[in-house]
């Protein structure tokens, strides 16, 4: 099977000079389409950090980040923007706009394809939002749903745009048992349907059981890769 | 992106967030209303002060005007000799000269007795030196002693000399001198004068016995027909004493409007109060836009990690400022044109609401909002979507 996240030699710090802070060390993983990978680890150990690198939010310079086959070691910003494109993202915070509707929140993944018409966009985010289970709730504001149903929206708005790549920082961290299983559980069928490797980074043992691996990352390395 | 979409998306974003809070889009569109408004009044008033500063020299009726170099405006002449303008006859294009005598009075008030200064003309009744209608059947009239003409577009506090004169009320007082108004002429208030009064030039002597008619306010000079006025213009000044100035028409009209612009204070205070306007407006809507930022920083952040470029963001919040410049121009264009009648009402000078008008304070309110977004924009750098995980 194809490998869509290649990471090889992957050193990253914080600061410079005498507050250099390493974080990331020589860390080395390779992660096949379609798989679903939980990385856990003791706060502070750089699973975000991690995270934040592979989504193309923050520029490492050491070692090699291959995703979607681009490299993302000292990437050009037009790299990291169109790998951004390409991964659907899902924050512990539901991180929705919270003057848009929940159907015009989903939307926004697809505004920035010109292939479809505003009539497509909806059609597509309304059936996301109903595969998600919100049907009902096209146009309420995040303020009139449940933390469980934003963060619904919010799988659903990663979904939508069917990214090759999914990452979720701790999706499930704001939300209790039912609702946080729940919500991994969608995220979990939904991503098989459609082959999308999913990279979730999880305090949440309750949830492990949807993984196809877990990894544990340690002081900045993978302990049992 | 292309096309439409590359402004409509990012326009509808904003848009939707500024609605979302009606209570803060009030206030920023109340803000822009207020410079709006603040400008329009400052422009109104300086447009109405440079066409009514204009509305006596405009009626003036001559080729070439004398004036002393230290007269800074009409209202306020230096006196030169009467024979610097008849020197001018020597050249032979020049057809006919006229002296024009000039100076503030009080006025009384026929039913109130109460004195207000105007000013007072005194000409030749028959050199038309104004073309005005009011003054032309009247020419014989006036040279009878003692009789005057009443400007019927002077201030109220003058009294209601229509009135007054068909109930046969026409004698009152200039500079404490008896005289009969004869009847009404339209020539307009400026902000030198609230009223004007045209009178012979022997009963200007008469009204102000310490006046010379050796020494003119302003002369008047008309050409033989199909002789070029600017060569003229110059060959005459070469002749004339040095402290006195030779204008065309235009030039002179230039010279009074400058006077307003520039010379008196109040041109300044205009384009003060104007730039004042502006500032105003754009402190608030920078601290709109930067507010606005700082609470959709979480959202900018998340959509950059969705893959959104700085640009969008950039055209997120410009949008918003043009929606904001538009929100509050139109209430502000409409507050204006009410104020612009009520100001009317109470100055009697004109306030035309124009296209040119309109069109200045609009680009002057857009780009007021641009700056502020443009300002703004730098607090979109700290939406940083790798903080956001
Ligand atoms: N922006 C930053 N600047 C400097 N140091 C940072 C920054 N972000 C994180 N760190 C540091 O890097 C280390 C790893 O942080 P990171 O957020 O990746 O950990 P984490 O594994 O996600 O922890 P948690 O489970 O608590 O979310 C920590 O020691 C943290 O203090
Ligand atoms: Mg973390």
């Amino acid at each position: 099977m194809a490998i869509v996240i290649d990471v090889q030699g992957l050193s990253f710090s914080f600061g410079s000079g005498a507050l250099t802070q390493p974080v990331l060390k020589n860390i080395t993983i390779s992660i096949h389409t379609g798989e679903i990978v939980l990385m856990t680890g003791p706060s502070g150990s750089g699973k975000t950090t991690f995270l934040t690198i592979i989504g193309g939010l923050r520029q490492a310079h050491h070692g090699s980040v291959m995703v979607l086959d681009r490299q993302l070691i000292n990437s050009t910003e037009q790299i990291k923007v169109s790998v951004r494109q390409q991964i659907g993202y899902i924050f512990q915070q539901h991180n929705l706009l919270k003057s848009l509707t929940a159907l015009q929140n989903v939307s926004m993944t697809l505004e920035m394809q010109n292939s479809m018409t505003e009539q497509q966009r909806l059609e597509h985010s309304a059936e996301m939002l109903r595969a998600v289970g919100l049907g009902e709730r096209l146009n309420y504001l995040p303020d009139q749903l449940s933390a469980g149903q934003r963060q619904r929206v919010s799988i659903a708005r990663a979904l939508v745009g069917q990214p090759k790549i999914v990452l979720a920082d701790e999706p499930t961290a704001s939300l209790d048992k039912q609702s946080g299983h729940e919500a991994v559980s969608i995220l979990k069928r939904l991503a098989k349907e459609s082959k999308t490797t999913i990279l979730l980074v999880t305090h949440d043992y309750r949830i492990l059981d949807i993984a196809d691996r877990v990894v544990e990352l340690e002081d900045g390395k993978i302990k049992n890769a | 992106m292309n096309g439409i979409a590359w402004f409509y998306f990012p326009a509808r974003l904003a848009w939707r967030q500024l609605i979302f809070d009606r209570t803060k889009l009030i206030a920023a569109t109340s803000g822009v209303l207020f410079a709006c408004v603040l400008v329009f009044m400052q422009l109104g008033f300086r447009d109405s002060l440079y066409a009514s500063a204009a509305s006596a020299p405009v009626k003036l009726n001559g080729d070439l005007f004398l004036m002393h170099k230290q007269s800074e405006a009409m209202w306020r002449p230096v006196q030169f000799k009467r024979s610097e303008l008849m020197r001018t006859l020597g050249h032979a294009a020049v057809a006919e000269v006229y002296p024009l005598y000039s100076a503030l009075a009080p006025f009384k008030n026929i039913e109130t007795q109460i004195k207000r200064t105007l000013m007072v003309y005194g000409l030749d009744p028959d050199s038309m030196i104004f073309d005005l209608t009011g003054l032309k059947n009247k020419q014989t009239e006036l040279r009878l002693k003692d009789t005057v003409l009443f400007d019927e577009f002077s201030r109220p506090e003058f009294g209601p000399m229509r009135q007054l004169l068909m109930a046969g009320q026409h004698t009152t007082e200039i500079n404490d001198y008896k005289v009969t108004v004869i009847g009404l002429f339209r020539l307009g208030v400026s902000f030198a004068s609230d009223g004007n009064v045209i009178t012979s030039d022997l009963n200007f002597m008469r009204i102000f016995p310490n006046r010379n008619v050796s020494d003119i306010d302003l002369g008047v000079i008309r050409l033989q027909p199909n002789t070029s006025i600017k060569q003229t213009q110059n060959e005459l000044r070469s002749r004339l004493n040095e402290s006195v100035n030779i204008f065309t028409y235009e030039e002179l009209l230039e010279y009074e409007m400058n006077y307003w612009a520039n010379i008196a204070p109040i041109g300044f205070i205009f384009g003060f109060g104007t730039v004042m306007g502006l500032v105003v407006g754009l402190v608030i809507v920078y601290q709109i836009l930067f507010t606005d930022i700082t609470n959709h920083r979480n959202e900018f952040a998340t959509l950059k990690a969705m893959g959104y470029e700085h640009g969008y963001f950039v055209r997120v919040v410009f949008a918003s400022a043009f929606f904001l410049a538009i929100l509050g121009f139109i209430p502000g264009y409409f507050l204006s044109i009410f104020l612009y009648q009520l100001a009317e009402s109470q100055t009697f000078m004109p306030m035309p609401m124009n296209i040119s008008k309109v069109l200045t304070v609009f680009v002057f309110i857009l780009s007021m909002c641009a700056t502020a977004g443009l300002l703004a924009i730098r607090k979109l750098k700290s939406a940083n979507p790798a903080d956001m995980f």
